[in-house]
């Protein structure tokens, strides 16, 4: 009978120096229940004195099986495991998802959906950052602005509570579309955050950016050089604040991003307070986004016409024997995908989202495998802790914005 | 774009014997296990394809050869993106790791190896990363159960009673 248990130092033997066998260097346990790993994260760290030697990630603790779980459900079905893989961008793994299925059936997207996708996805981004932007805080002794962030992100799950009726697992955004129209009230709600918000991050910005602490904590912290991250496959913030402007919404243009004008924001330090600026810079960049979709939005269906895909509004289901036939099949057996297979990736906060989604002629989905980003960036944290103190390592794993529920999926 | 994706394709073709699949306007080549690690090599030394963005395994079960690794490579400067797979055998699956030309490949291929039991020759670290170090068993294969619990109705409850873990009383 196994035990579950997870790997001990006899395992690890092997990535771990001499002096850890010896005696001469202690290996520690930052186990899975910590304040500042930012989830259930498990660091072994082979420690000099104060000094890092070696830092060993130990993932896995909050796998739950969703790949698995999806070839078992249709494709409509297994949306609503999407949301949760990586919990603060839940709109962005829907949006990865749906354009995958998409992509893989050919399906089209009207543009006032892919408006409401933009605007939703980048209050997404900014909540996401928001989050990490109050806890990165927290962990390097700043605590006021964590309460601060809690109540800009409030505003911003009333937004999606009021589209879709729930905060944060929304499942809004659909193969085809989105669920259904945003309500009235929407505009007004979104307009109050671009009204109030700019000044806020400026109000952080004052607390944390020139603030010598934050500045002695996070300057020359966690290098990483662009090699590093090309050998890695870094993408996100943390390619970016080694210089590289690389941004998947401007490169590979995803629902309608190609319309809007926005800049990348980059730093060349590579190091966590360059990461810190790319971040707060991208908030604001995320306003301008929703600024200009919400101005340009155009009319008309939010769902494309194609019944074979997207379910007929329920009210034609009294009159019309089509509707009520393509409602009972896309209930009961789901849509049918073709033989092959795609790979679509979106900008998450965090990097690269990508979507390996297989059909064959079925409708369950027969693989899909999530690229997340924070399983690829997290691999780099042993390249950015040697050397540097106890103390640093908080704000390393802080800067790489890792989220566990997109590592271990 | 295009052209790059192109060349790539010819030069991997002509190379290394590389089938090409095309399917909503995204490439996939097809190689054989002895020949990936150089080609992998070609990609990012001479064809510019820098990042690997993904290594993942797909497990068709019944047909020969059962596994095919799929990676998906990314330039930068060309933007252009190619995926690679390469058909495994069922028995005794082996790779030749990937992990000299890309390091980032280290996860990734240890995610495969303890999702779907394919062994990479030449990892550095060959260990399970998701699931428990001492797990049993290969989730991702198509013949590993799902794994959930019965839902206990009026009409099985007795069966299932008698399964169920219990407390003492």
């Amino acid at each position: 009978m196994t035990e579950n248990r997870s790997t001990n130092f006899e395992e690890l033997r092997h990535l771990l120096s001499d002096r850890a066998v010896s005696g001469e260097t202690v290996v520690l346990n930052m186990g899975p229940q910590h304040p500042a790993t930012h989830g259930v994260l498990r660091v072994l760290i082979e420690l000099d004195g104060e000094t890092l030697v070696n830092a060993i990630p130990d993932i896995g603790f909050l796998h739950t099986g969703v790949e698995k779980e999806i070839e078992n459900k249709t494709y409509q079905k297994s949306e609503v495991l999407t949301d949760r893989l990586d919990y603060m961008n839940p709109i962005g793994n829907n949006l990865a998802y749906c354009l995958a299925v998409e992509k893989l059936v050919e399906l089209d997207v009207p543009p006032r959906a892919q408006a409401i996708r933009v605007i939703l996805a980048e209050l997404t981004r900014l909540s996401s950052h928001l989050l990490w932007l109050g806890t990165t805080g927290l962990d390097l002794g700043a605590i006021s602005p964590f309460l601060y962030t809690m109540r800009e992100r409030e505003a911003l799950l009333d937004i999606f509570e009021l589209c879709s009726g729930a905060r944060m697992m929304t499942t809004y955004i659909r193969p085809g579309g989105v669920w259904r129209d945003v309500p009235g009230e929407f505009e007004g709600a979104v307009k109050n955050i671009l009204a109030t918000f700019p000044k806020r991050i400026d109000e952080y910005e004052r607390l944390l950016t020139k603030n010598i602490l934050f500045l002695d904590r996070t300057s020359k912290i966690g290098l990483i050089t662009t090699e590093d991250c090309y050998h890695y496959g870094i993408t996100g913030p943390v390619l970016r604040a080694t210089g590289i402007k690389h941004d998947l919404r401007k490169a590979q243009p995803y629902s309608g991003y190609e319309q809007y004008d926005f800049d990348i924001p980059t730093e060349t330090t590579g190091d966590v307070l360059g990461r810190y600026r790319v971040r707060v810079a991208e908030m604001r960049q995320s306003l301008r986004i929703v600024d200009q979709a919400l101005k340009q939005m155009p009319g008309g269906p939010v769902n494309s016409s194609n019944r074979k895909f997207v379910p007929p509004p329920r009210s034609e289901l009294g009159e019309s024997m089509e509707a009520l036939i393509h409602h009972f099949k896309l209930w009961t057996e789901g849509f049918p995908a073709p033989k092959g297979s795609v790979y679509v990736a979106v900008e998450s906060p965090r990097g690269e989202l990508g979507v390996f989604l297989e059909g064959d002629g079925g409708p369950k989905p027969y693989r899909c495998h999530y690229r997340t980003p924070s399983f690829a960036n997290l691999q780099t944290l042993p390249l950015m802790v040697k050397g540097r103190f106890m103390a640093d390592i908080v704000a390393i794993i802080a800067s790489i914005d890792i989220v566990l529920g997109d590592c271990d999926r | 774009m295009n052209d790059h994706i192109q060349r790539a394709v010819r030069v991997l073709s002509e190379r290394f014997k590389a089938e090409k699949r095309e399917f909503r306007e995204q490439v996939t080549l097809v190689l054989t296990p002895e020949t990936l690690n150089e080609a992998v090599r070609v990609l990012r030394d001479e064809l510019n394809f820098n990042m690997m963005m993904d290594v993942t395994a797909v497990d068709y079960l019944g047909e020969e050869p059962r596994f095919n690794v799929v990676y998906q490579f990314y330039s930068l400067e060309k933007n252009a993106r190619l995926s690679l797979r390469v058909p495994v055998e069922s028995l005794n699956p082996h790779l030749k790791t990937i992990e000299d030309v890309f390091p980032g490949a280290n996860w990734y291929e240890r995610e495969v190896m303890d999702m779907f039991g394919i062994i990479f020759d030449g990892h550095s670290d060959p260990r399970r990363i998701i699931m428990p170090a001492d797990w049993q068993g290969h989730p991702l294969r198509k013949d590993y159960p799902l794994g959930y619990e019965e839902v206990q109705f009026t009409f099985n409850f007795d069966e299932i009673d008698l399964r169920k873990p219990k407390g003492k009383e």
